[in-house]
């Protein structure tokens, strides 16, 4: 008897693993050009699946229109659960088992990261859609890896040049506590530095990612006294931040610069909390009035119902960077790949992107603006396209960091 | 002087969501002995309840404190249909089973939270009346702090009475004592267990929901709550209720006032407070020693280890075929999948080592995993070493750590030893995730780059058989020892102290010796895997991957030498398998639970005791 219900719950979890796994192998079309996409849908859904909704809109576009060389575009999609092991692992199957020609994607940094080293080492092609770590196309770049998303030093560069303009000498600084939010930091004091060596950093607080004590850090900030305060904290983060933040009224007559505040996935969470007057980094969607970004938003709004957030831009413009790169190499050797990725230049929903042929980095821009609430929504106002190429360090910097290659 | 007044203030208020929290998980686990890994996802469903019923009610005054009360009594239901549909079939099974059974409930809470609630963060509601500051000698404070701080103190009395003036209580502290006493006086154990998950789990849930004006309601608050819960629990000493507050209280108070000093302490904090605490006062502030015989094993004690006969050891021979023909008949990617099973498979023995024969559980064994692959990464990184030679001194790290951890853990036992190990763990993980200069921090060290007669660019096959000789060698070193004096009195030091000492073994030494030789098989088996990946980052040395050690073991089998070789194989593979599905953790969650169910001996255990006698083990033996 317990024999029997032991067989039947056994036989069922059998049946699960086996399910999805007979369903994964069905579909395989005979001419397509495969792209290999990993990224974290579990873990940082809010962000990832905008992102893999974008990518999906592209894809749909190019192979109505013809896709590249004849072909039709396939994407096979796998979540790397955010741990940069597993992303390893499923770049190793999906170039062996599924003949991928590429990958593409990532959120996380350490995770792109990860893949970087993998795309170095076996010599495959991996552009970088999200992670934001400098050293990706610099300390640890390599010939086979670019990236898309403007940097973590190009946003914060583009916050400091604003912030240089403001009069405010005492600086504070919140981040949280991982490589993203150091570099974040270091990059800002550089810029800012530079154009204000009048300016001092009075307080740094390191909360942990997504464990921040918000009271406890409001009260340090306050306690330093700063003029104006630095903040890359995100995500649920934000939303203490901002609450405790406001009701102890430690923002009140002070300038608020945060790193990539202004996104939707971030501002729109706080709805009519969103705090005003910030100097931020973002995506001004619903003002963006080119015609090149209204045809995204409406085949956009169209396809989904929602508006699109920063995942959705990144995700769109990586499939058209990736079909552009194809038609102009004319092949899915790696190597006439990469040397077609190089200087690759795209027309995009936010504006003309450049690879760089030196660091790999693109030259995607991002807004730069003053946060507001309207209609209990917050939005960006006052704000401009910064293109990245802008914002970059020096040429001959940018060749001292990254080895030989 | 308002300013500290406000910081001790605010201190009390960020100690009372984990009061509550971890104050369930040490009635649950009092009673239960259930490690309830799925305690944060109480925490997390709690928060998100509550913001749906708040909606539905209105934010008035009674739809606001309405809404969160409603939404504890239901996370408290959620709680008990767990314990009587999951947990309840498997308390016969070996110590800590449990918690994979609830590591299962954890995924599958978070696929549901993402499908229900959706993906984007939901911000709480403001307290109606108290959304406000109150001024404090110049200072303001959220008026809901107040709230938050009169909550835990009304919630701590409302427990005292419960347990101290009703027969319920009586009964509760009673099976905290002594759970077999209990039932032997014709106590219905099964619905005490029941009742003690309904409130446990709807404390939880009332964390979850009073911390919504504080925040929010996001899919990462399960994760990011258990440990602190944990730490909580351990700290104030696992079943009283007292010892939580204070736990609770005196973590937030330091992490309060920490980070105005050291503002970077903030990942460490409370594993330092821990690890101090145990090892000045081993069951932690308010706890009191385990009586003897109360380490919450079950059933009749274990055979004595056997040879394998020969059937088993020709079936291990055809094991061994199979792997080295795998390279001629599978493609590249099922060698890449198989060196990721015999490198886990390596770990979990290595874990199984302390945790079955030398009954000493780690919560933090990817501590030397990842001093393994840290130790190699640091060689190829900073001294130039080839391959080989980093992958033999890689482990050298490993034994270092475990050396110097083991030395305090092994004088503690059962869960508390577990958890010490987990606080050395994550003071190691923290070391290596904040020091930038030398270990690259959270980036990583990259390009581990393989000799040339390995590179896996070209073929995977020269790894694979390394990867295959090194992790079958160490698994049969492993399992050798265990048949030798050393072994031997290892397993006399967990069956029984005292005669152990009375024979003259010297039980301390014996068991540190026995934690560092797994700390640095595991540290192998670290050392390979930095060089299957290609880099290494912390998440080697993390939480979650000491979790999957410990779930491949139990899932195997704690009580068979095979079983964490079975749990390893299955839990990758199936892993591996379903990680395709769009909602595979839901499908992943729901395969763990089935097989709980199905195997409460774990798999090797269900398949020594059907399939042995055709193999020559003994019919008491397979029992």
């Amino acid at each position: 008897m317990t024999f029997t219900r032991r067989a039947v719950l056994a036989a069922a979890a059998a049946a699960i693993v086996a399910i999805p796994a007979l369903g994964g192998s069905v579909a395989h079309a005979a001419d397509t050009i495969k792209i290999g996409d990993i990224n974290s849908y579990k873990r940082l859904p809010a962000h990832t699946i905008p992102y893999k909704k974008g990518v999906e809109l592209a894809l749909k576009e190019i192979n109505a229109a013809g896709g590249v060389m004849g072909k039709q575009l396939e994407l096979v999609s796998r979540d790397d659960g955010g741990k940069p092991g597993e992303a390893v692992k499923i770049a190793e199957e999906l170039f062996a088992k599924d003949k991928v020609a590429l990958i593409s994607g990532s959120l996380f940094s350490h995770v792109g990261l990860a893949l970087t080293a993998f795309a170095g080492q076996n010599k495959k092609l991996y552009l970088a859609a999200e992670p934001l770590a400098d050293a990706l196309v610099w300390a640890k770049g390599n010939r086979y890896t670019f990236r898309l998303r403007p940097s973590t030093y190009m946003q914060a560069a583009m916050l400091a040049e604003q912030a240089a303009k403001n009069p405010a000498k005492r600086w504070a600084t919140i981040a949280p506590n991982y490589a993203y939010g150091k570099d974040a930091v270091a990059a800002f004091k550089k810029v800012l530095k530079q154009k204000r060596p009048d300016v001092e950093f009075v307080a740094e607080q390191w909360p942990g990612l997504f464990k921040i004590d918000a009271g406890a850090e409001v009260q340090a900030l306050a306690k330093a006294n700063p003029d104006a305060i630095y903040n890359v904290t995100f995500g649920g983060d934000l939303a203490k931040f901002v609450r405790e933040g406001k009701t102890r009224g430690l923002f009140k007559d002070k300038l608020v610069v945060g790193l990539l505040t202004g996104e939707p996935e971030y501002i729109d969470p706080l709805k009519d909390e969103a705090p005003e007057g910030w100097l931020v980094t973002g995506y001004p969607w619903q003002f963006i009035k080119t015609p090149e970004h209204k045809k995204f938003l409406d085949a956009y709004q169209g396809a989904y119902g929602e508006h699109p957030r920063i995942g959705s831009i990144v995700g769109y413009n990586t499939m058209l960077a990736i079909a552009a790169m194809l038609e102009k190499a004319g092949s899915t050797e790696t190597e006439k790949m990469v040397d077609a990725m190089k200087g690759l230049s795209f027309d995009s929903p936010t504006g003309p992107i450049t690879f760089r042929e030196i660091d790999h980095q693109s030259t995607m821009g991002a807004y730069v603006g003053r946060t507001a609430v309207k209609d209990g929504q917050g939005i960006m106002v006052d704000w401009t396209y910064e293109d990245g190429a802008n914002y970059l360090p020096p040429d001959d910097e940018v060749r001292k960091m990254r080895p030989t290659s | 002087m308002g300013f500290y007044i406000v910081q001790v203030l605010t201190g009390l208020s960020s100690a009372a969501a984990l009061f509550l929290v971890a104050s369930g998980l040490s009635i649950i686990f009092g009673v239960t002995r259930v490690v309830n890994l799925a305690h944060g996802s109480f925490y997390m469903l709690g928060a998100y309840i509550a913001y749906s019923l708040i909606d539905l009610f209105g934010r008035g005054g009674l739809g606001f404190w309405g809404g969160i009360v409603l939404a504890a009594v239901a996370v408290g239901m959620i709680g008990a249909i767990v314990e009587v549909l999951i947990l309840r079939r498997v308390y016969q099974a070996p110590e800590l089973f449990q918690l994979v059974a609830t590591f299962g409930v954890i995924l599958v809470i978070q696929d549901i939270a993402l499908l229900v609630w959706g993906a984007e963060d939901l911000v709480g509601h403001r307290a109606p009346g108290l959304t406000g500051a109150v001024d404090i000698m110049g200072t303001p404070l959220p008026a809901y702090d107040l709230a938050l701080i009169a909550i835990s103190p009304v919630v701590l009395a409302g427990l005292w009475l419960l347990f101290n003036r009703t027969r319920w209580g009586t009964l509760v502290r009673a099976a905290t004592q002594d759970r077999e006493m209990v039932g032997a006086l014709g106590v219905n154990q099964a619905w005490l267990f029941t009742g003690t998950f309904f409130l446990g789990s709807m404390l939880a849930g009332l964390g979850g929901a009073v911390q919504l004006p504080k925040g929010g309601a996001d899919l990462l608050m399960d994760f990011n709550v258990i440990a602190a819960a944990f730490v909580v629990v351990v700290v104030g000493g696992m079943g009283s209720i007292f010892g939580a507050f204070l736990a609770a209280v005196l973590i937030a108070e330091l992490n309060a006032f920490g980070i105005l000093v050291f503002p970077e302490i903030t990942l460490v904090l409370m594993f330092l407070v821990m690890a101090v605490v145990l090892i000045f006062r081993p069951w932690g502030l308010l706890g009191s020693p385990e009586a003897p015989g109360q380490k919450g094993q079950q059933g009749p004690p274990e055979q004595p280890l056997r040879p394998a006969p020969v059937r088993v050891q020709m079936a291990g021979v055809a094991v061994v075929g199979f792997l080295a023909l795998l390279p001629v008949v599978a493609g590249p990617f099922a060698l890449v999948l198989t060196v990721d099973i015999l490198i886990f498979a390596l770990f979990a023995v290595s874990l199984h080592f302390i945790m079955g024969p030398g009954g000493m559980v780690s919560f933090g064994h990817a501590a030397y995993f990842g001093g393994g692959a840290y130790g190699a990464a640091l060689l190829i990184h900073y001294a130039n070493s080839n391959m080989e030679s980093a992958m033999a001194l890689g482990p050298v790290l490993a034994a270092v750590l475990a050396l110097v951890f083991g030395w305090f853990c092994v004088r503690l036992s059962g869960v508390y030893l577990a958890m010490l190990t987990l606080a050395f763990a994550q003071v190691a993980w923290s070391v290596v995730f904040q020091w930038n200069d030398v270990t690259g921090g959270d980036d990583g060290l990259l390009y581990i780059v393989k000799s040339a007669w390995a590179d896996t660019a070209q073929s995977w096959v020269p790894f694979y058989l390394l990867t295959a000789v090194l992790c079958l060698s160490a698994m049969l070193f492993l399992r050798r020892v265990l048949f030798s004096p050393f072994g031997y009195a290892m397993r006399a030091c967990r069956d029984s102290e005292l005669r152990s000492h009375a024979i003259g073994i010297n039980v301390l030494e014996q068991r540190w010796l026995a934690f560092t030789l797994s700390g640095v098989a595991a540290g192998v088996a670290g050392s390979l895997y930095v060089f299957s990946k290609g880099s290494a980052f912390p998440d080697y040395m993390s939480i979650p991957l000491s979790f999957d050690a410990l779930i491949m073991v139990l899932l195997g089998g704690v009580k068979t030498l095979l079983g964490p070789i079975v749990g390893a194989v299955t839990f990758t593979w199936i892993q591996d398998e379903i990680s395709r599905f769009e909602y595979w953790r839901f499908f992943l969650g729901l395969a763990i639970i089935l097989l709980v169910i199905a195997f409460p001996q774990g798999i090797a255990g269900f398949g020594r005791r059907y399939l042995g006698p055709w193999f020559g083990i003994r019919a008491e033996e397979a029992q």
